[in-house]
């Protein structure tokens, strides 16, 4: 085969430059098992991914747009969006400071004990979602450590709004430090020791040189952030008490409504969810593009290197 | 003390951003999840046993232990087959499903739950189908097996896509030009580098679904002994105000979980030096 010369030629060194690469790659298998892979991996993502996404919207719209658009403006229904809101609005910020906090000191001094904090961190990733919501309910709820006292005082945590957001805040926890930490390991400090020699302050230095720096990759952590406080559901279930109208994010509501058997009304609720989800991964795909694009010149690879 | 800890640098913010991570760390996820261990604790050994090694708690550990097994390795295998054809091939709609494989992270549990329940009821679009081959999903464990796997989707394909994506052509090539076969090629030269991102990435969906609540709970039908996975069942202890029997569960899962992590983590730091090496 003529093919096996231009080849050769091509791979002595690796990794090779994209669209060669692939071209190899694509000759490599036979168009059989090419296919049969290709059909395999539709028929699972189509099983598994669009086929519930489209059922989601049929379901939700198969009543009519007024029925959809009753079930959307019900007082219920917007009581737990304000709710599902003010949750992710609370959340959401502490996590970023915290994220930016964490970042700051993981990416930018070396000190004792690095690994266990990284490794803390992530915790709350592998904790079940009803046991996250279940350790407030151990600290604030009527039995547990502070309970007495809180009844007493008549603060009520646990089956209230301050219970919603302390549940989501763990279960979110991570999100926005995991983004930013590989991002300010690999910009490194260069450009901040140089701010801060020609006499920048230190939070100049990190509004002016930081901040722009790690923009795409902070916004990247605050939408997912935000996507996963909005549709936490097993965290707080366990601390929301159900309590109608009151304690009812968007996904307790969806879940109230299944079992009251208004299918409907659940699907259009859930529907607004969805299009969140869609929306993440949509902005998800724009800032991985962005920030792609706006890698700096001295951190991709120097055409010489490149065979 | 602080000083002797860290090395010196000229940047400034340290004592602020590290004081503030560590009280904020320990706010938010030490001392909540230190009450689990001070509420298990108070049962005594013989107490967190009986609770432990009860039926019901042994139903939902095998149940809960076995679909998370079999929807891993169910994402084991087409998960190797997606990240596969994603970065080796080019075809219409690529690019769509490469980013639709991150939907199970960003749907809400509880949406996933309702529409896979409506989707496999036996009324359902698929469920109507397995009908008629006497096949029942919903309100049974392959229901719960289907949620699973819809849940740990994207696990084994992001782990295993960035490898395969720097992975180096020319030795496949060399392999079939010295008379390998495909079959071959991919069980001596592309599994071994493989190996390492593919049990991270099923490990991972592992771990996932064992805690997973939201989309189980909808499909499970919930029956105690058959159906009811162990988040479940300290869900239920919760509301019957047993908080301790609840962190007793909890705990016994929550050790699980961590090993999980640590095995990950162990299994990350051997491929970095692996690849150091290189």
């Amino acid at each position: 085969m003529p093919r096996s010369e231009e080849v050769t030629t091509e791979i002595i060194s690796a990794p090779a430059p994209g669209p060669i690469r692939e071209a190899v790659a694509a000759r490599m298998d036979p168009p059989s098992v090419r296919w049969a892979l290709i059909a395999t991996c539709f028929g699972f993502l189509g099983l598994f991914l669009l086929l519930p996404l489209a059922a989601v919207f049929v379901n939700a719209l198969g009543k009519g747009v007024e029925v959809y658009l009753r079930a959307l403006t019900d007082p219920e229904a917007l009581s737990a969006i304000r709710l599902t809101l003010l949750t992710a609005g609370i959340a959401v910020p502490l996590n970023l400071v915290f994220g930016i906090a964490a970042a700051w000191s993981i990416a930018r001094f070396d000190f004792a004990g690095k690994r266990v904090l990284i490794t803390l961190i992530d915790v709350p990733f592998s904790v079940s979602p009803v046991i996250s919501g279940m350790v407030f309910v151990l600290l604030f709820g009527a039995q547990g450590l502070f309970g007495r006292w809180l009844i007493d005082h008549g603060i009520r945590i646990v089956f209230a709004v301050p219970g919603l957001i302390l549940a989501t805040t763990f279960v979110t926890f991570p999100y926005i430090a995991r983004e930013l930490i590989p991002t300010l390991q690999a910009l490194g400090s260069e450009e901040e020791e140089a701010a801060l020699t020609l006499g920048a302050s230190g939070w100049r230095t990190f509004f002016r040189v930081t901040l722009p720096n790690i923009k795409w990759s902070l916004l990247y952590g605050v939408i997912l952030c935000n996507a996963r406080a909005m549709g936490e559901f097993g965290a707080v279930s366990v601390v929301s008490g159900r309590i109608r109208g009151l304690t009812n994010t968007m996904p307790l509501y969806i879940e109230i409504l299944y079992n009251d058997y208004q299918f409907s009304a659940a699907f259009a609720v859930a529907s607004l969810l969805t299009i969140l989800a869609l929306v993440t991964l949509i902005a998800k795909g724009i800032v991985e593009w962005k920030s792609e694009a706006e890698v700096p010149e001295i951190y991709k690879v120097p055409a010489e290197e490149q065979p | 003390m602080a000083l002797r800890l860290k090395k010196q640098s000229v940047l400034p913010g340290f004592g602020l951003a590290m004081g503030w991570t560590l009280f904020y760390l320990c706010l938010i996820v030490l001392i909540p999840l230190s009450t689990i261990f001070m509420k298990s604790a108070s049962l005594g050994w013989g107490g967190f046993w009986r609770v432990i090694s009860s039926p019901r708690a042994l139903a939902s550990f095998r149940l809960s232990l076995g679909a998370s097994l079999i929807a891993a390795a169910i994402n084991g295998f087409f998960g190797l087959v997606v990240a596969w054809v994603l970065v080796r091939y080019r075809f219409p709609g690529r690019r769509l499903l490469d980013g639709l494989v991150d939907l199970p992270f960003a749907l809400p549990t509880a949406v996933a739950g309702i529409v896979l329940t409506t989707l496999y009821s036996q009324n359902g679009w698929i469920g109507s189908q397995l009908a008629k081959i006497g096949i029942k999903v919903s309100y049974t464990p392959l229901g719960i097996v289907v949620a699973l796997t819809f849940i740990g989707l994207p696990f084994v394909v992001r782990t295993i896509q960035p490898v395969l994506q720097v992975m180096d052509v020319g030795v496949e090539e060399a392999a079939a030009s010295l008379g390998a076969g495909l079959w071959q090629t991919f069980r001596r030269v592309i599994l071994p580098e493989l190996l390492p991102a593919w049990i991270t990435g099923i490990t991972l969906a592992f771990a996932r679904s064992l805690g997973e609540y939201g989309s189980v709970v909808f499909i499970a039908g919930n029956m105690p002994m058959r159906t009811e996975i162990t988040p479940l069942l300290i869900m239920i202890k919760l509301d019957q105000f047993d908080y301790a029997g609840a962190s007793a569960i909890a705990l016994a899962f929550l050790i699980v979980s961590f090993s999980l992590l640590l095995f990950v983590n162990l299994m990350q730091r051997r491929q970095d030096v692996a690849q150091a090496l290189r």
